[in-house]
This record gives structure tokens, C-alpha cells and sequence, in this order.
């Protein structure tokens, strides 16, 4: 069970990262997964009052607030354009529209939880978060640190050229994944991201070689198997790992061809 | 801690602990039709309008509702029996104890898409779980109901 | 039958406004908020004594009123099983045990003033636990030195076989015809076992109760219950006080599909309330439910089947493994069924059959009723094994079943010789098959990209109550204006039952259903019912209902005879009038109500109690569509038909979201509903994050049709329904998953990850 002690809505990030310095204290995202934990939290800190739910375009990027909802990611059409679709394909499954409209990006990517889709999904997309005090980092390098006490403020995708497509598999329509498969071809390469593994996303490269002649069903398939062979798995309630691994090769190779017809 | 909302259409102005639950509070302040299904997210029977948007107050803390507008099926009487009697035509309330959160969330979709497909409906109402009806009832009277409507307007809202 | 203007009409069900509007109407909307919240402290381990325990820091907290013990509690055992006294589930319980018996029995009872209160010294209960080994594995079970029952005052009331010095909970066998000869001269034998888990009822709302002292000193229970007079034995057994201090009744119930049949909850805060004399109210969270409800019993179904290359089935040999887990609640009951309802479906040419049954204690969450009742899972086991012949055979498993299936007028000896008065079995499976388009549909298709479609089916039957047990009663009154007041003791849980006996008393009297109040169900207002469960309701109650029609009927005409001066013989009946026959009088309903409430003395209300000494069996044909992913294992329902002979259906709108209902719970059973227990016996499926009941996006379209048939002693014609939805899907599934992978998959539920297995297994 949670319990909370104090509410605090921050008035500034500066007082909301002077108040996350303390372990007890934790900054509220959409408060789904804390929801389910037992733990006692000192003060719940609400970034709600400082205006980081909003998209921005910029002639580069989009930059989206902490705060942005998961139904706003898949609503928003400009992401939607971005992304052919993938960034609504990766939130749909996830519990229901209610859920999405509390469901922060923030708080998805901040958690780093091994099940996310958005995670995954936005490694495939290169994306870059910036922190209140840590600067703007490549989300392939946050996602990879421990958690540490700064305010995750934004999350930047870059308008890049080229496809991308997103596959999952499910044991039900609105569960959490088995796998995840993030995929970006771009004219410069492949971005090959696989979440729940059970643990979290990562980006893998896969054997670029095998792709050079173009994407066809045969030299998908061989570099879904190198992706496959180059991640880690594991087994949980859900599924084993050998299981995990013969997906990864299935949807990574049809996540590139999808990029290929779109 | 004190926080100022309006429910319902009401200004109210009320005294909660930090961690108390949107859920909790509006049960507390006479919406009973909001209930509890779960602990996880997971059910949708607790779904109110947030500022116009459909949220699990199961999931909200009372506290961060603070400035907003809060609204339960107590509030949206006259929009749900606009369509209700559709569903009950097929005998699709069964128990009921998921329908305010059901009724809730339709509600939220036919402001937002006042013209559904039946695919549309499913995936709009996909988190309100019920174990009675098996779903093809409520679909079959959202659908009576939107027929015998007719085409919506633009800009219609339920 | 004769032409009826209410009976076989979609009446809108009477609450389905006040409960699409969220008007209070459950449990928690209608009892007062401030009374003592009640918590139990649950066992960490699946089986422990109490070394000691200490409740002083608890009781302690502001704002705890009490902290409850097993050395508090009366020491006589008691069933929580809702069934007719003699219950056949054993004695074995206590309110609060030394011996703690699955991750999740009761350790404590803690009542406080607030949840706050009763959280924090929840944590404050200091318990030493004396860890023994467990009884995890059902198969170790009987005869192992571990038992879960081995108290003195363990009592079995009925002979059903238990010992619970063997951790047997039920045992018995029975058949007819020598079973072993028959299938030794059988060309095809059909051998496997079929395993099913303990599904999770998943009611929308959780277990429920709650207490007070009334007025008159009186127990008083507002509880989520599908047994109000059940729970009024229950809890005088448990608190060792008279039955006349117990009061109980049902507000609106949110869902019960069985685990209401069950007192899971309500002996906590009665306890509380009795002690303390303070309201007091008990609300499960999801993962007590989970964890420490009343789900499916685990089965695991030995079928041997054997035929004729001919496709003629001559012998059903059955043995049933059933978990009752750490109680016995409805184990030795519920595994009868396996067999009895799954075996007289193949009447038709069987010359020998055999049932043999199992029940064991282990040291799981205690099983109880869920919808099926046993039946679902035999008939998983029995209709694929048939599917598995037909295949065998190189035949149509549909040709197969119209071969050997049970036809009106037959006597079914695994039915307790009963004979099928009503059955349209035949006509059912005809329709299934135009209706599915099932010569189509059964070849395999591929759609490439890995994905193929297939088709499977199944047939079910289920009981119309138990027979020369259940007991139904309705009351029928005139009232001012001539309205009609209907008393009963079912429950209606969402079913529609209210709504369905008030359409009988509109059939019988003649006028429209509104004009209909009906009320129950309530210990001390009710006439006496068993309660909703077994399917009764409409077959048995409905009939006492029927009854109760014509008794008052008889009634008014003679309170208006006496008017008119002349004998009830000379006056009918007329729906809004009395009159009499030769034309020279009448008197309106709506005076006669009138003249009933001045110097009468001729009762203008009856009782009626009704019981069958058959249970009638309802009869469904299921089809089920896939597409099947054989890159990931995925399984989509794309279409599932299902056509149900429930004699009349009387309200076919009810009827019919009865069975889509039941389906889309099959389907959670045959593809998500899991359960895995850790090592030391913990369940993992604690919340309805991790047990996945089917959304409205796992379930493909649903089509369902009725072919009635007429029961002679059920009310305008009817059997039951309410169960036998459930029956057809995992064995339709299962067919439609062989089809698309040539596997055979006996362990439900079918994963991605066992067909994907499966699939990367073969050569």
C-alpha cells in the first residue's frame, strides 16, 4: 500500500529538484505504477503546475513536456505523421484510454520500467531527454543509468528521415508485452530497439551489413536473427526467455519490412 | 491539506489528507456511483471526467485535483440517460457495478467522436472491464443508439 | 405451448436504469460510512501453526477497536459452503484457526475506527509462526504424512467419501456396464488427461458485508450474497448463537457467478458486530479475492474414450483429480458434475460408462462455486477427447456428434437414469452449423504472413437446479390498485431473475410487468428459497412462482364469489377483474384490493414452495473461429456462434447476455485466465493486473441463437441458463488450436508460448 505524507505542488523545477534531493520524496508522473507499490512516500512532489504538458515544434524536433500524456502522444498528429502511426501503435495496448490520460512520458521514461513501450519505442527514435540539472542526454545513455535525483523536464524527438514501425506481442489485447519491437530505417542505418525482455529496452545493432542490399524478406529475417542472438532475455510470469528470443527474431523482421512497404 | 474544486458543477472546498484518492473523495462527497474494482489500474469502474477527460480516480490523488473540474455520472444524469435506455433495451446493465464507469467513459468518447465504428467503441472503451455481459450487449446498445440518433451534427456533444 | 404476451418477451430488466444511472444500490452505497472497518491479517505461509501472537502494540493504535485471535473465537467447525443443510462439504473451518492452512488464511481479525487505524496496526500484530511443510502438489496429496485437516472435530455430515486423515475431502464411483470390456473391444480408444486451473470468478464487485445490531438485538446483515438463508445458518454456526438473531439480506449484488454462493467474507465483521455491538463492515480488496476467494476447483480430467471405426461411442471411462485446496467448500459436489454432465451427452449409442473421482486437500486457496460448477471442466476434457476421435477417425466431429448425441425421450444413465423430456440437442448443432457456416469454416485456412484460420465446437449440458435438494418460494400479494407484490428468496445478481419471476406473475395474472414490484432477498421477509445458484432460479423458483399465481388466483375468486353472493366456481378470474361466468357481474381488481383490506378475512397472498425431483438439463452447441499466428503463437477469437436450448427462453434478451456473457468468461478460461503458485505456495495472479480476464478486444464477435424446446415441469416451458454459457468454449478452442497446429493442447490456458512451443517442437 502508498502511503503519502505531504502533497506538494512544485511552484518551480528548482524547488521541485531541491525537494527530490530526498530519498523518501518522489516526483509524481501519472502515479500508476507507484500506486501499486508498498511503500511509504515522504513528500509527493507534483510537477502538474509548471507547464510541462505541452508539445512544441520546433523546424527540428518536437519537445515534449514530462507531463504530456500517453493520449496525447497517440492523439497528437504531428508525432503521429513523425512516426507513420508507430507511436500510437506502441500506447494503444496499454490498459485503456483513462489509463493514457494519466500516464505521463516523464514518468514512462523516467521509470526506465522493463514492460514500457514508449521506452522502446523512443530508443528506436533517437531521443534525448533533458534534465533539470543534468542537461540534455541521449536517451539510450539515460536509460542506461541508474536513478538518480534530477527532474526529468523534456523529451526531444528529432525529426529524422526515413520509416519507422512498432510490433508487440501480448497474451491479451491490453497487457503488458512479452516483447517489444521498436524499428527506425533510416538513410543512414537501423535503430533496432527491444523492450520487455522482460528488462528494459535497449538498443541493438544488429548486423547493419546484412541490410546493405536493401530490406527484403530474407536479409530482414537474418538480421532479426542477429538482433535476436545479440539481446538478453529472461523469463517471467508472462513468458520464458527462449520464447522472447524466437519473437524478437519474428517481430524485428516484420517491423523492417513494415518500414519497407510503408 | 485543503483543496478547492468543482464537482459536479459545485464548488466545493474541503479538507483532505495528502495521499487521499480522487476515488475515495468523491465517494466520500456523496458520488456514490464511482466504485472500486481494483487496486491496479486496471478495471475502469472508478472513471470520472478530469477536466473533461476520462481519468481512473482510483489513480488520482484528491489533492492533484485541486482547481479542476471533477465530474461523476451524478453530475451527467441527462447526457447518460440520453443513450442508457439503449443498453438497457438489451439487458446489457446486468450486475450494474461496472456501468457508471462504463456509462462514464462512453460518455468521454461520444464527446470526442460523436460518430464511432463499433471498432472505435472497443478500443475507446477497452479499460472498462465487465465480467457479466460479455461486451456485445453494450455494443449492440451504444450502436441502437447512435442509430437511432442519426449522423451527428459537428461539433455535437453527447 | 399456448401463446403467452409476457413470457419469451425482452423485457427491459427492472433495475437496469437506477443501475445504468449509478444510482447507490450495492453494499457500500447503502450502509452507513461510519462504521468500524474490519481487516484480516493473512497467513505468509501455506501452512503454520501460531506459535503465539500478540495484538497488544495493535490494539494499541487510536482509533483500533479490536484485534481478534483464535483464542477469541468459538471452537465449533463450521462450512462456508452455501448448500442445503446437511451440507455435503465437510465441517473443517474455524472463524479464526491455530493452524494457518494457504498463503492467505485468516490470522487475525482487526476492527478500528478508520482504514488508517486498521493499516497501521495491521502491521503491528506480532505473530511467531511455527513453518511446517506444505501439501502443494495435488497429485502428492492423498496419504501424505502432511495433512491439512488433521484436527479432531474435522466432521463430514453426508458420506462422501472424505477422510481427512488421507487429505481426502470426497471420493466416490459409479457407473454401469462393464467399462473395461467395452473398451477392450473398441477400435479407437481415445486416452488422455485434460488439466483446467482455479479460475477466478473476477465479479466486479468484490466479497462484501455489512453488520449491525438492530433494534431488537438482532444480528443484521446487508451482505453481497447469493444465499441469504444460507448465510443466516452459517453465521449461527460460526458465532454459536440462535437463528433467530441473525437477520440477512442482499442489497443489488455486482456479480456473484458462483463465489457468492459462498460466505467468503461475511463471518468477519459478524463476529466484530457481535462482540463489539458497533456496525462494522468488511470490503475485499482485488487481491484477497484473488488470493483468498472461492475460485474453479483445479481438475485434472482422465477421459479414455472408445469407439468404433464407425464413429459409434461405446464406452466413457472418467476419473476426476479435483484441489479443493485448504477447505472443502463445494468439493465433494462440484466434481459429480465433471462427470454427470458430460458423460449423458453421448447417450446416444454409449453401452458402458465409468465416473471415479478424487477430492483432495492441499494447501492452496480453498476452492468453491464458479459458474459450471465441475461441469466445465469434464466437459473440457470429454468434448476433446471426442474432437480428437473425430479426427482420429478422419470424420466431421459435428457428423460424429449428430451419431452419438443425447435425442429428446432418451434415459441418460450417467444422469442419474433422468430421463431428456426436453431436449433440442440435435436441432441446436443443425443451427450452430448453418448459422457458423461451419463446412466452410472447419478446413484450415491459410492467410499467409504465418497466419492460418480454423474452427472447433463443442456441446454442453448443465442441470436446471439440484435435484430433490433445492427449495424455491415466491410469494404472490394483490395490493392497493390491484399492483402485485412479488417476495422471494433467490437473488437476483445482475441475471435478471427479479425481472424474470415478475414477467411469470405478468403471464399468470394477466397484466403488465410493471405492474409488478418484487422484492428479496431477505431472511426475515422472504419466503424460505436455497438461493440463486445450481441454476434454480427460473426452473425452481419460477415454478413455486407459477404456483403461487394459481393459488392466488383461486383466492380472489373467492373473495369476489363472497361479494358476489355466489360459489368460486360460478366466477373467473380475468386479469383486471373477477367476474361472474353467467355475465352479471364483475368486479375490478383494483376494488377487490380494496374490499381485501376491510373486514376480510380471505387471504388475498400466497406462498408457494417448489422442488424437483429432476434437474432438466439445458442443452448448448458452440463454434469458435480463430486465426492463429504460428510465427508468434498468437490465438485470436474471431467469431464464436453458439446456439442454447434452455427450454423457453423466458426473457430471450437476458437469456441471450447470459450466454455472451458466459462465453467471454470461457474464453478467458481456454486463452488468459492463469494461475502459478512460488514454490512456497503463494499466488502470483494476485490482481486483475496479472490475472487477465478477457477486455472487449479479446473476443472476437459473438452470435447468439435459441432453439427452444418445452420442459413439462419447468415454469411456461423453461429449463436453465445461467451456467451451461461457460461449458462450450475451451474445448471449441482447444479443437480450432489442433486444427491450426496439429497439437493437441490438454493444459488450459492455451498461450502464445505453448503454441509457439508446440510449434517449434515438431519435426
Amino acid at each position: 500500500m502508498l502511503t503519502i505524507k505531504r502533497y506538494v505542488r512544485a511552484q518551480s523545477l528548482d524547488e521541485a529538484y531541491a525537494l527530490c534531493q530526498k530519498r523518501a520524496n518522489v516526483v509524481l508522473g501519472g502515479m500508476l505504477w507507484l500506486k501499486t507499490q508498498n511503500r511509504t512516500v515522504d513528500t509527493a512532489i507534483d510537477l502538474c503546475g509548471l507547464g510541462l504538458d505541452t508539445i512544441e515544434e520546433t523546424p527540428d524536433a518536437y519537445r515534449i513536456g514530462a507531463m504530456v500524456s500517453l493520449r496525447a502522444l497517440e492523439q497528437h498528429a504531428g508525432l503521429g505523421a513523425l512516426t507513420q502511426g508507430a507511436l500510437a501503435e506502441s500506447v494503444r495496448h496499454i490498459v485503456g484510454v483513462q489509463f493514457r490520460n494519466l500516464a505521463t512520458v516523464g514518468g514512462s521514461l523516467y521509470g526506465r520500467f522493463g514492460f514500457s513501450d514508449v521506452l522502446t519505442l523512443f530508443l528506436a527514435l533517437d531521443a534525448r531527454v533533458e534534465l533539470h540539472h543534468g542537461g540534455t542526454v541521449p536517451l539510450a545513455e539515460y536509460a542506461a543509468r541508474p536513478y538518480e535525483r534530477d527532474i526529468l523536464t523534456h523529451v526531444v524527438l528529432p525529426k529524422l528521415p526515413g520509416r519507422v514501425a512498432y510490433a508487440s506481442q501480448r497474451n491479451s489485447a491490453t497487457d503488458f508485452p512479452v516483447l517489444a519491437c521498436a524499428v527506425a530505417l533510416r538513410p543512414d542505418g537501423v535503430r533496432c530497439a527491444v523492450g520487455a525482455r522482460p528488462m528494459k529496452a535497449q538498443l541493438y545493432p544488429g548486423d547493419p551489413a546484412l541490410l546493405a542490399g536493401g530490406v527484403t524478406p530474407e536479409t530482414a529475417d537474418a538480421f532479426a536473427a542477429a538482433v535476436a542472438q545479440q539481446a538478453a532475455f529472461g523469463s517471467n510470469l508472462r513468458a520464458g526467455a527462449d520464447y522472447r528470443r524466437g519473437l524478437c527474431r519474428v517481430l524485428v523482421r516484420r517491423a523492417l519490412l513494415a518500414c519497407k512497404e510503408g | 491539506m485543503e483543496i478547492q474544486l468543482k464537482l459536479n458543477g459545485r464548488p466545493l472546498r474541503a479538507a483532505v489528507e495528502p495521499g487521499t484518492l480522487l476515488l475515495d473523495f468523491v465517494r466520500a462527497h456523496g458520488c456514490a456511483s464511482v466504485k472500486r474494482g481494483c487496486e491496479t489500474s486496471n478495471c475502469g469502474l472508478c472513471t470520472v471526467l478530469l477536466d473533461g477527460k476520462p481519468v481512473l480516480s482510483c489513480s488520482v490523488l484528491a489533492a492533484r485535483a485541486d482547481g479542476c473540474e471533477v465530474q461523476t455520472l451524478e453530475g451527467l444524469q441527462a447526457e447518460a440517460e440520453a443513450f442508457v435506455a439503449f443498453i438497457a433495451d438489451q439487458g446489457a446493465e446486468q450486475c450494474g457495478f461496472c456501468n457508471p464507469g462504463y456509462v462514464m467513459n462512453t460518455i468521454a468518447l461520444l464527446r470526442e467522436n460523436p460518430d464511432p465504428t463499433d471498432d472505435e467503441i472497443r478500443a475507446y472503451l477497452a479499460g472498462n472491464l465487465c465480467r457479466c455481459s460479455g461486451y456485445e450487449g453494450q455494443l449492440r446498445g451504444i450502436r441502437a443508439f447512435l442509430d437511432a440518433r442519426g449522423p451527428a451534427k459537428e461539433g455535437h456533444h453527447g | 405451448m399456448a401463446e403467452t404476451k409476457t413470457v419469451g418477451k425482452g423485457v427491459r430488466k427492472k433495475d437496469a436504469l437506477g443501475l445504468l444511472l449509478g444510482r447507490p444500490a450495492f453494499v457500500e452505497d447503502v450502509t452507513p460510512r461510519d462504521c468500524l472497518v474490519v481487516k484480516v491479517l493473512r497467513s505468509p505461509h501455506a501452512h503454520a501453526l501460531i506459535r503465539s501472537i500478540r495484538t497488544d502494540l495493535a490494539t494499541k493504535v487510536p482509533g483500533m477497536v479490536a484485534v481478534y485471535t483464535y483464542e477469541d473465537v468459538p471452537r465449533q467447525r463450521f462450512t462456508i459452503a452455501g448448500q442445503t443443510y446437511p451440507e455435503p462439504s465437510p465441517y473443517d473451518r474455524l472463524i479464526l484457526d491455530r493452524r494457518l492452512r494457504f498463503v492467505g488464511d485468516a490470522v487475525a481479525i482487526l476492527a478500528g475506527e478508520s482504514e488508517a487505524a486498521v493499516d497501521k496496526a495491521m502491521k503491528l500484530v506480532k505473530v511467531d509462526y511455527e513453518v511446517l511443510p506444505a501439501v502443494l502438489d495435488p497429485h502428492t496429496a492423498l496419504d501424505n504424512p502432511v495433512l491439512v485437516h488433521p484436527e479432531d472435530d474435522w466432521r463430514a455430515l453426508c458420506a462422501v467419501g472424505a477422510d481427512n486423515r488421507r487429505n481426502l475431502c470426497a471420493s466416490d464411483r459409479c457407473g454401469d456396464g462393464d467399462v473395461d470390456a467395452v473398451l477392450a473391444d473398441c477400435d479407437v480408444v481415445v486416452d488422455h488427461v485434460w488439466h483446467t486451473k482455479p479460475c477466478q470468478q473476477a465479479m466486479m464487485e468484490t466479497f462484501r458485508t455489512y453488520t449491525e445490531i438492530d433494534p431488537y438485538g438482532r444480528l443484521h446483515v446487508v451482505s453481497s450474497t447469493q444465499i441469504v438463508f444460507h448465510v443466516r445458518r452459517i453465521l449461527a454456526q460460526a458465532l454459536g448463537i440462535p437463528k433467530s438473531k441473525i437477520h440477512v439480506e442482499k442489497p443489488r449484488i455486482g456479480g456473484g457467478f458462483g463465489a457468492k454462493q459462498t460466505a467468503v467474507c461475511e463471518v468477519y465483521p459478524a463476529f466484530v458486530t457481535w462482540k463489539t455491538g458497533r456496525p462494522a463492515h468488511i470490503v475485499y480488496t482485488r487481491q484477497e479475492c484473488q488470493t483468498a476467494g472461492s475460485p474453479r476447483h483445479e481438475m485434472e480430467v482422465h477421459v479414455r474414450l472408445g469407439a468404433s471405426k464407425q464413429g459409434k461411442i461405446r464406452a466413457l471411462d472418467v476419473y476426476t483429480l479435483s484441489n479443493t485446496g485448504a477447505y472443502s467448500e463445494h468439493g465433494p459436489t462440484t466434481v459429480g458434475l465433471s462427470g454427470h454432465k458430460s458423460i449423458p451427452l453421448y447417450t446416444g449409442g454409449l453401452e458402458a460408462f465409468r465416473f471415479a473421482y478424487d477430492v483432495v486437500y492441499t494447501n492452496v486457496q480453498a476452492a468453491g462455486a464458479y459458474r459450471g460448477y465441475g461441469a466445465t471442466q469434464g466437459i473440457f476434457a470429454v468434448e476433446s477427447a471426442v474432437n480428437e476421435l473425430a479426427d482420429r477417425l478422419g470424420v466431421d466431429p459435428v457428423a460424429l456428434r449428430e451419431q452419438n448425441m443425447v435425442r429428446e425421450g432418451m434415459r441418460m444413465p450417467a444422469y442419474y437414469n433422468e430421463p431428456a423430456n426436453a431436449c433440442a440437442l440435435d436441432r441446436c448443432m443443425a443451427r450452430c452449423k448453418d448459422l457458423f457456416g461451419w463446412d466452410e469454416k472447419f478446413p484450415v485456412r491459410d492467410m499467409g504472413n504465418g497466419k492460418v484460420r480454423a474452427a472447433g465446437v463443442a456441446m454442453a449440458m448443465q442441470g436446471s437446479g439440484i435435484s430433490g435438494v433445492d427449495v424455491g418460494s415466491a410469494t404472490v400479494r394483490l395490493g392497493d390498485d390491484g399492483i402485485y407484490n412479488l417476495v422471494i428468496g433467490a437473488a437476483d445478481m445482475g441475471t435478471g431473475c427479479d425481472t424474470i419471476l415478475a414477467q411469470m406473475v405478468a403471464e399468470c395474472m394477466d397484466c403488465d410487468v410493471d405492474n409488478v414490484a418484487v422484492f428479496g432477498a431477505d431472511t426475515d421477509a422472504s419466503p424460505y428459497d436455497s438461493g440463486s445458484y445450481a441454476s434454480s432460479t427460473t426452473y425452481v423458483t419460477g415454478k413455486a412462482v407459477e404456483r403461487a399465481c394459481t393459488q392466488l388466483k383461486t383466492q380472489l375468486c373467492a373473495l369476489a364469489a363472497k361479494g358476489f353472493g355466489c360459489t368460486p366456481e360460478e366466477v373467473e378470474f380475468t386479469g383486471d377483474a373477477v367476474r361472474r361466468l353467467d355475465g352479471s357481474a364483475s368486479v375490478p381488481l383494483a376494488d377487490l384490493a380494496t374490499r381485501a383490506m376491510c373486514n376480510n378475512t380471505t387471504a388475498v397472498q400466497a406462498t408457494c414452495t417448489h422442488s424437483s425431483p429432476i434437474s432438466p438439463p439445458p442443452f448448448m452447441v458452440g463454434m469458435a473461429e480463430i486465426e492463429l499466428d504460428k510465427e508468434t503463437g498468437s490465438v485470436t477469437v474471431l467469431d464464436y456462434k453458439a446456439v442454447v436450448d434452455c427450454g423457453t427462453p423466458v426473457n430471450p434478451n437476458l437469456a441471450r447476455v447470459q450466454t455472451e456473457g458466459g462465453i467471454v468468461q470461457g474464453i478467458g478460461m481456454a486463452l488468459f485466465e492463469d494461475v502459478h503458485y512460488t514454490p512456497a505456495g503463494r499466488i502470483l495472479e494476485n490482481s486483475l493486473m496479472q490475472y487477465k480476464i478477457p477486455t472487449r478486444l479479446d473476443m472476437g464477435h459473438l452470435q447468439v441463437e435459441f432453439e427452444a424446446s418445452y420442459e413439462p415441469t419447468g415454469p411456461f416451458g423453461a429449463k436453465s441458463i445461467g451456467e451451461i454459457v461457460i461449458n462450450t468454449p475451451a474445448p471449441a478452442i482447444a479443437h480450432a488450436v489442433f486444427r491450426a497446429t496439429g497439437t493437441w493442447f490438454r493444459d488450459l490456458p492455451i498461450t502464445p508460448e505453448k503454441v509457439y512451443t508446440a510449434l517449434h517442437a515438431q519435426p
